[in-house]
């Protein structure tokens, strides 16, 4: 399959600033690559870089398997949806999707052709004669991506285009992204800080921080199995539950020990792992830890647990504990027998753990 | 060529205007400071003499009166107008209904030459058939306004015209100012009970104080300019009694041939400016920057 | 707007008339100041409409006994500025020739340059636009000297396209400030987006940011045209008899020494003068506030 973006050893600097350092992706013709991480990661600058609307200090970027490094981004053959959606303010809807066309010299009739099929795929041909200050939010937001579909580019940049509309707006045209998606085919490049965006719009997820890229994989493989800490915290919600424990080797395989601030610690014998450090994380998602009574499986530990707090949430029940010093969250089934206060014996799943070294923070199985 | 040229328009589009800035502005300042330094009189000499004409300058009683009067009148002018217009402001505050037709009244003048200004003042402070003319006619015999033809109190007629013209535009500045504090927070007063005057005075004035500061900067370019008013209104008389630096620069500068003179002078001026400019200026650029 | 009337009721019982009180003496203040504002204009209008002997006979502020236009036609064209007398219909036209040219070319670099510094951002467009800035400050009598060589040796001393020059060059830094104010508002998702469409430079100025920029341009104008109209002091030191602008002819006018001084005329001249700024303010009075405060005050 061919790469339709290649990017290699990416460096980005403002002045004496590192901005990007050593960025490597590849996606492949269809793929729908999220870039996600905390304010200031540099995921927006990344796009900006694919466009071509920032310089690259390092480093090359393909696009289509041509050398698109230097070229300006009118001639790389993209398109873009903005956060702002940056319509042309004085120009009606129809004028702000064929401008681009008008720029380039298209014939009128082509014009009128592919404004009247993008209008009619994104449902907004009542809308053509309006100016953007008379539409809604999630208008506005369709005529963006109207905008960008009209080119029918080789990729399609998304720079954080839900991040504006309000939460039950934002569900939707998530949605309709999607499909859009799946409909065209397209390659897109999207931009979030949102991971449950990412998490449901991605076939492959770049998690950045610092400039830095911390983990490349589908959702999948970033769900269970972060690459680092970071990534374990900052995907997935509710978090992953970080915990410090102590490992030691026994016959078996190896014993977890984790201490309760009241009450004896608990011991969790791993059987899939060995090999680990004396000091280890524990990262276990919340759906992971659950009533003894309840689950079964092959690789299932179970330990008595100081509740701290239950907290019902309609379909599960929240138990919050103190483990090894930390918060840990278990989802319970909302029949659950948990009490503030009392012990319960919960149900560790450890074939779906990850171990994390504490000082590095990166990942041991 | 083409490439470079795309990505150097911008420059290239600011650079004429750059260029120009330079030399027509950096440029001729430091051609008069240069020229301030020389023996120069009707013809310009560059050879450097050091400050003897700073020395002149200051030695000039005509120079120190147009330099006193500069700060009787600055003073006078800023002070007067920054209250005068606060006040109209307050005013206007006060939900009048005429709101619109009285600020257009008190802005007007602002729209006026100061030739205009000068002479319309001229007209009604003069003894004889202006203000004096008229009071004495209505029976009050020993009412004396002649301000303008008295060499101690003519500057004080700069002063008048130069606050008719200028007062509605602080005014203007003020009113915009206190209109932009927070409704919040004034209801948050007015519920706790405090009375109208003292939300002026302790929580509106105080959060505009930038804008007194821009007032204060645009008075005091207005009052270092203040070449026209003085000009039409007064000539700089009587004798030299409201010469300000402009007019004694220029009066060096064309009439007597001493460009000497006229560039310390002018570098004088400049540097009053400078003074106090340059630190707003540098305040307000790095609040601005994006 | 700072609504605070509600707090003007006091507990006591005589609030009502109080209040009542206080509005009357609040409406008599604004027009005590409004009669001081309009004053001189009153004056100038009623002096221009009387003859001589009524001037010299009446007093300041009495309207005319007998209207007569006759100071009017000599302002236009009988007064004498020195030499001629040719009053200030000449003078009148020479502004003219200098305004438009000044205001449609200072209006438009400014536009451009304030395009570029607050859209194209490139290293040092700051510090450019800051020395443009302080530009805008100096007093120009630090420039009146070299200036008036640089047009000898330019070869358009004392002449109208001299005027049109000093004009240009001097409101760059005015104009450029009003439009770079006003374009560093517009998102710069907005270029952006234009530029992936496959817009360029002049393009992108010419479809989105002109379209937008009526607002300020209004303002840019108005500003300059009463800048240039309203300026004595490059007008007495840049022109020559033939080339004066109207605020010269009228001080001219003025401070003739010669013959008898004529007030009514004087007055006349004045309100001609001032005619072209004045309607310029009433008619487009609320963008002329508008650009005074636009540099001034913050956010």
């Amino acid at each position: 399959m061919a790469n339709i973006l290649k990017i290699e050893h990416l460096f980005k600097n403002y002045g004496s600033v590192e901005i990007l350092k050593d960025i490597n992706v590849e996606i492949e013709q269809g793929d729908f690559l999220v870039l996600v991480g905390p304010s200031g990661c540099g995921k927006s600058t990344l796009l900006n870089c694919i466009a071509g609307l920032e310089p690259i200090t390092g480093g090359s970027l393909h696009i289509g398997g041509q050398d698109m490094t230097a070229v300006s981004p009118k001639d790389r053959d993209i398109a873009m949806v903005f956060q702002s959606y940056a319509l042309y303010p004085t120009m009606t809807v129809a004028k702000n999707i064929t401008f681009g066309m008008k720029v380039r010299g298209v014939d009128q009739a082509t014009q009128d052709k592919k404004l009247a099929h993008v209008a009619q795929q994104l449902q907004i041909e009542n809308l053509l004669k309006r100016k953007p200050g008379q539409l809604s939010g999630g208008q506005r937001q369709r005529v963006a991506m109207g905008r960008a579909l009209v080119r029918d580019p080789k990729l399609f940049l998304f720079d954080e285009p839900l991040s504006n509309l309000d939460a039950k707006l934002r569900v939707e045209m998530r949605t309709e992204i999607k499909q859009l998606h799946q409909r065209l085919g397209a390659s897109m490049v999207y931009v979030t800080h949102d991971q449950i965006e990412a998490m449901t719009l991605a076939t492959k997820i770049v998690v950045m921080k610092g400039g830095v890229i911390q983990q490349i994989g589908t959702p999948a493989e970033i769900y269970n199995r972060p690459a680092n800490l970071f990534v374990a915290d900052f995907m997935g919600s509710p978090a992953m539950n970080l915990i410090p424990a102590k490992a030691r080797a026994n016959g078996s395989g190896t014993d977890i020990q984790i201490a309760q601030d009241r009450g004896d610690p608990i011991v969790l014998t791993d059987t899939k792992n060995r090999d680990l450090p004396e000091d280890v994380i524990l990262g276990v998602r919340p759906e992971d830890i659950g009533d003894a009574a309840m689950r079964s499986g092959a690789h299932m530990q179970e330990a008595e647990c100081l509740i701290d707090i239950v907290e019902p949430a309609g379909a599960d029940t929240y138990a919050v504990m103190q483990l090894g010093g930390k918060h840990v969250t278990a989802r319970l089934h909302s029949e659950t027998n948990a009490a503030p206060g009392n012990a319960q014996r919960l149900a560790f799943d450890l074939g779906k753990v990850s171990y994390f070294a504490p000082d590095t923070g990166l990942r041991l199985n | 060529m083409t490439k470079w040229l795309e990505e150097n328009t911008p420059k290239l589009v600011l650079a004429p205007s750059f260029i120009a800035i330079l030399v027509f502005v950096y440029g001729f300042i430091a051609w008069t400071a240069w020229v301030s330094m020389t023996r120069s009189r009707l013809l310009p000499k560059y050879e450097i003499e050091g400050f003897i004409q700073y020395d002149r300058l200051f030695a000039s009683p005509r120079w120190d009166t147009a330099f006193g009067n500069l700060f009787i009148f600055g003073t006078l002018f800023i002070v007067i107008a920054m209250i005068l217009g606060l006040v109209l402001a307050i005013l206007l505050d006060q939900n009048i209904r005429t709101e619109g037709a009285i600020r257009t009244i008190y802005l007007y003048p602002m729209a006026l030459s100061m030739i205009v200004t000068g002479t319309a003042w001229k007209w009604i402070l003069n003894p004889g058939l202006g203000l004096q003319a008229m009071v004495r006619g209505w029976g009050f015999e020993d009412f004396t306004f002649d301000w303008l033809v008295d060499p101690d109190m003519a500057i004080y007629t700069i002063v008048l015209a130069a606050i008719w013209q200028s007062s509605g535009f602080v005014m203007a500045l003020f009113l915009a100012g206190l209109r932009s504090v927070d409704e919040e927070i004034i209801k948050a007063a007015q519920v706790d009970g405090i009375p109208t005057w003292r939300v002026y005075t302790a929580i509106i004035i105080p959060s505009m104080a930038p804008i007194f500061l821009s007032a204060f900067i645009v008075l005091s370019h207005l009052a270092i300019k203040s070449f026209d008013l003085v000009i039409a209104l007064t000539g700089g008389g009587p004798g030299y009694a409201t010469d300000l630096p402009a007019t004694y620069m220029y009066a060096m500068a064309f009439s007597r041939g001493d460009i000497g003179q006229a560039a310390s002078s002018a570098m004088i001026m400049m540097l009053v400016v400078f003074a106090i400019v340059v630190p707003y200026l540098y305040s307000e650029l790095r609040s601005k920057d994006g | 707007m700072a609504d605070l009337s509600v707090s003007a009721a006091s507990p006591t019982g005589q609030s009502q008339t109080g209040k009542i009180a206080l509005r009357w003496s609040l409406y008599t203040l604004l027009c005590l100041f409004a009669l001081f504002y309009l004053l001189p204009l009153f004056v100038m209008l009623t002096t221009s409409l009387k003859s001589l002997d009524e001037i010299r006979t009446g007093d300041l502020i009495s309207l005319p006994r007998e209207v007569t236009f006759d100071a009017w036609r000599t302002a236009w064209s009988g007064a004498c500025t020195g030499i001629q007398c040719e009053g200030v219909r000449p003078y009148f036209w020479n502004s003219v020739l200098i305004a438009i040219p000044g205001v449609a070319i200072s209006t438009l670099l400014g536009a451009m340059n304030g395009y570029v510094v607050a859209q194209w951002r490139f290293r040092g467009a700051n510090i450019i636009f800051s020395l443009m800035l302080f530009g805008c400050f100096i007093p120009f009598q630090v420039v009146l000297l070299p200036m008036a060589r640089v047009l000898g040796m330019m070869g358009i001393a004392g002449t109208i396209p001299g005027l049109i020059f000093v004009h240009v060059i001097y409101g760059l830094g005015f104009t450029t400030l009003f439009f770079r104010n006003y374009y560093v508002s517009i998102p710069a998702d907005l270029t952006k987006a234009a530029k992936v469409d496959g817009a360029g430079f002049f393009r992108i100025f010419w479809s989105i940011f002109l379209p937008l920029s009526l607002p300020i341009i209004v303002v840019t104008v108005i500003w300059q045209f009463t800048q240039i109209w309203n300026d004595f002091l490059f007008g007495v030191s840049f022109s020559q008899a033939g080339t004066q602008p109207v605020t010269v002819a009228l001080n001219n006018i003025v401070n003739s020494t010669t013959g008898v001084k004529e007030y009514n005329v004087d007055m006349a001249a004045a309100i001609i003068a001032a005619l072209p700024t004045l309607f310029v303010y009433v008619v487009a009075g609320k963008y002329f506030v508008r650009g005074l405060t636009a540099g001034s005050v913050k956010g």
